[in-house]
């Protein structure tokens, strides 16, 4: 009547062959697609951090002013008043025979995206809507790419930085267990390693605690702390606002030790900055140059002589850790934009082993308890939904393994919840067989009417659940998106196991039960005889 | 092994009239807590830190409470868990401490050998966004499922559905706020679970009732839903007993950790089938579900599809 194999059979099969081979990776920890282990099961620090790019754009504006600053200067056109801030870069042209040295000069960061306003000598520079957007993208883009740079270099293990919405970037790192880790891995992350070459406004410094913030403003200074030794700040520096080079010229740092044998931080810079570097160094020998990172002072040396080759120094009093750590975030690149931490949250790697055994042992304690449950109720049919419950699992575990999706706490939940929806699928097809049975069908026919009535009742819960679960995904954040993705999962598996593969194993051995027809053995049920009276279910 | 050899019809509807009574009383006390009471917000909404902390012998838990008055931090609520050396210190949003683990190490340090097994900060932008979209999530899910349901369905029992959802949501929320739990992302994750649950449920149901309305020639409503509750009854006790008892590993074994997820997991098993047998049926037929007029919607359509079907031959002999 039918073969033994059947394609229901088959296909049960290879998801069982297929989910065993790629679930066992994840338990023997042999080469293969392993599932994820999330920060709630194995420990570890989880930062979520805000970018600001409102800041990134301001520097963007700042950086703009400075370059326009040296080509004036260059071509010796007198501006006045050249400043920027969030709303563009403004200054007002003194001679209007410069007018068209000053649009060849605008000309280039027009191409670039910039839209300039002017009213008689004043000119106002600003990005368009579309160019902001795309530069604030382009911002977080850049910290995570930066995150991941100086993650890989300070040599952590499979490190996550996810952007997250729209200006947040989450960072995990599995494995910092202690406070001084985390504390070293934080400060590297959100340093912004921000280097300025700033000229220190030698004429004014001195009258210095006399000037208002007014007036400091007026003379197109800002004052900057020095960087405390050992924490403690010791006064401050008058300089000129727009800084004579940005860090993005940097090429290379490297942590070198000086005459002391003290720790410092040597960089490189391309070219362009290595010609303004020189070029500024040569015109004010005699004068202090500040090394300004993250806006604190750390240096101002006097200028000796014209430095050519376009490297430099910073010295601070650095342990060795400080200045590789340093290093590592000037190499990998300025982070465009500050960061603030949002969220924080440390699991112990002993809370991590904790839960990882407390959802084990639930969810294999539940499954034994639903498994002797199902036999000693529906006796062999019973059994064969046992095996489909495990394929589930392993099935699940398989295809998270491949996509490498991440398992959290909430995500055993899912496992746990699709423990129970799956076996509510065989305990339908069940009832439905019961109920032919009841009604004196034969088997087969039993069979075939309890698997048609069946599938729509399940078909329809398990599609709204699935649209749900899509939902979930699509919309939630962290825990939820977690919680969805092993439902979601796990629906389409259990109608793989729990329907198309317990009816092929029904298909290929209803010889064998239609020979026996021991219902007691194969269904739990009493055998037909004795039910003559019909049933209430007419 | 057979719960209920023969399909004995049980009158639900007549009982479901007491049981919506029974959940009527029961939302209102439950909005009341709600009100009254409110939830206590954990960190992942309400913004701040919680530190779960172990120490190696027994947590001097006055102690603690003490050294941090002395270290000036206001609201601080610290209390056991789980077991005599671990305990949960709460700070609320406020002063934003750089370096709360540095901090509070400072603080317990005179107390005892300890561990910091878990330390959440979480600012308060975090949790309104969090809000907004676990809330957004949540409308979008329950409107699909509605109209799925609406679709493959009838409106009314849509409706229906979604009230028992809502019905068990409420209630499973409350049960957070009874058992004293915060309000975290595992016991979001609960009610998530909740939903996926109870619909389920009730959708085996309203399948089975669809089944009796099509195939048995009769107006009596309540005798439909009453034959289709009851034939699905072994089913429903059975699910819901596997489920609860998953759950229960869940809370016995989980300890402390998960307790956020399993107890409100627990009485949502309990509500969401008792819901599906006595709350959305009865809640369908309130809304006005009428039998005769199903059945005559049906032969109209049936002989709407016929009506087209003539036209169509007609048409094409007419061309042939």
């Amino acid at each position: 009547m039918q073969r033994v194999f059947n394609t229901r059979l088959l296909a049960f099969i290879c998801a069982l062959i297929f989910g065993v081979g790629f679930a066992l990776p994840s338990f023997l920890q042999t080469k293969g697609p392993k599932i994820t282990l999330g920060l709630d099961l194995r420990g570890g620090l989880s930062l979520l951090l805000g970018v600001g790019v409102e800041e990134a754009l301001k520097t963007k504006y700042a950086s703009i002013a400075s370059s326009l600053d040296y080509a004036f200067k260059q071509q010796n056109i007198l501006v006045q008043d050249l400043h920027s801030s969030l709303q563009g870069v403004s200054f007002t042209l003194l001679d209007k025979d410069d007018e068209k040295n000053v649009d060849k000069i605008l000309e280039d960061l027009r191409k670039d995206g910039a839209e300039i306003f002017t009213t008689g000598n004043n000119y106002t520079l600003r990005l368009s809507f579309r160019k902001t957007q795309a530069y604030k993208q382009q911002t977080v883009v850049q910290v995570i790419s930066t995150i991941k740079n100086r993650l890989d270099q300070f040599g952590l293990a499979e490190p996550t930085v996810l952007q997250q919405g729209k200006d947040a970037v989450l960072v995990q790192l599995p494995g910092i267990n202690s406070i001084e880790e985390e504390q070293r891995a934080k400060n590297l992350i959100t340093k912004s390693a921000h280097l300025q070459m700033m000229a220190v406004d030698e004429e004014k410094n001195e009258y210095l605690d006399s000037l208002t913030d007014e007036e400091i403003k007026k003379l197109g200074d800002v004052v900057l702390p020095y960087a405390g030794r050992g924490g403690q700040a010791y006064g401050h520096l008058l300089l000129k606002a727009i800084p004579i080079l940005d860090g993005e010229m940097l090429t290379d740092a490297q942590v070198v030790y000086d005459k002391n044998n003290q720790p410092v931080v040597s960089f490189s810079l391309n070219s362009q900055g290595a010609k303004i570097f020189g070029d500024f160094s040569g015109e004010n020998v005699g004068k202090r140059m500040a090394v300004v990172l993250d806006h604190k002072v750390y240096s101002a040396p006097y200028i000796r002589e014209r430095i050519g080759g376009g490297s430099g120094q910073i010295s601070g009093d650095f342990t060795v850790a400080q200045a590789s750590d340093l290093a590592i975030a000037l190499r990998s690149g300025v982070l465009s934009a500050p960061l603030v931490v949002l969220e924080k949250r440390i699991i112990g790697p002993s809370l991590g082993a904790d839960s990882i055994k407390t959802s084990i042992v639930a969810l294999i304690g539940g499954f034994i308890l639903v498994m002797v449950f199902m036999i000693s109720y529906y006796a062999l049919a019973g059994v064969i939904a046992s095996v489909a419950l495990i394929v589930n699992l392993f099935l699940i575990i398989a295809v998270m393994a491949i996509f490498g999706a991440t398992l959290t706490l909430p995500g055993m939940a899912g496992i746990v919840l699709t423990v129970g929806m799956a076996v509510d699928a065989n305990i339908i097809i069940n009832e439905r067989i019961r109920e032919g049975l009841r009604r004196n069908e034969s088997i087969a026919q039993a069979l075939h009417s309890g698997y048609a009535n069946a599938s729509r009742a399940i078909f329809d819960s398990n599609l709204t659940s699935l649209i749900a679960s899509f939902l979930l995904y699509a919309y939630g954040t962290g825990s939820i998106k977690g919680f969805a993705l092993t439902t979601g999962i796990g629906i389409l598996a259990s109608i793989l196991t729990a329907i198309v593969g317990t009816q092929g194993f029904y298909q290929a051995i209803l010889p064998q039960i239609s020979r026996n027809k021991n219902l007691a053995l194969w269904f739990g049920v009493q055998s037909q005889v004795s039910q003559r009276g019909r049933s209430g279910a007419v | 092994m057979e719960l209920f050899k023969r399909v004995k019809i049980i009158n639900f509807m007549e009982y479901s009239k007491w049981g919506l009574a029974a959940s009527t009383l029961l939302v209102i006390a439950c909005l009341g807590l709600i009100f009254f009471k409110g939830f206590n917000l954990g960190v992942d909404f309400a913004g701040g830190s919680v530190a779960q902390v172990r120490f190696v012998k027994n947590a001097p838990i006055a102690k603690i409470r003490h050294a941090f008055n002395e270290a000036h931090f206001s609201g601080v609520q610290v209390s056991a868990f789980g077991s005599e050396q671990e305990v949960v210190i709460k700070i609320p949003v406020g002063k934003v401490h750089k370096d709360l683990s540095t901090e509070i190490t400072k603080i317990l340090k005179p107390l005892g050998q300890f561990e910091i097994r878990k330390l959440d900060s979480v600012g308060p932008k975090v949790g309104d966004e969090l809000k907004k979209k676990g809330v957004l999530s949540l409308v979008l899910a329950i409107l699909a499922m509605m109209l799925y349901v609406g679709v493959r369905y009838e409106w009314r029992f849509a409706l229906a559905s979604v009230i028992a959802l809502l019905h068990d949501s409420l209630i499973t929320a409350t049960s957070v706020i009874v058992f004293d739990i915060d309000l975290n992302l595992e016991v979001i994750a609960a009610i998530l679970t909740l939903i996926g649950y109870s619909i389920n449920d009730t959708i085996i149901i309203f399948d089975r009732i669809r089944e009796g309305m099509l195939t048995k020639r009769t107006n009596d409503l309540d005798y439909v839903i009453n034959e289709a509750i009851s034939s699905t009854l072994t089913r429903t006790l059975l699910t819901s007993l596997t489920v609860f008892f998953v759950l229960l590993v869940l809370y016995v074994f989980g300890s402390k950790i998960l307790v956020g997820f399993s107890l409100p997991m627990l009485i949502g098993t309990i509500v969401g089938t008792y819901s599906s047998i006595f709350i959305a049926p009865r809640v369908a037929v309130l809304l006005g579900f009428d039998l005769e007029r199903y059945h005559g919607n049906e032969l109209k359509k049936a002989k709407k599809k016929q009506e087209k079907e003539r036209l169509r031959r007609q048409y094409e002999h007419g061309r042939v």
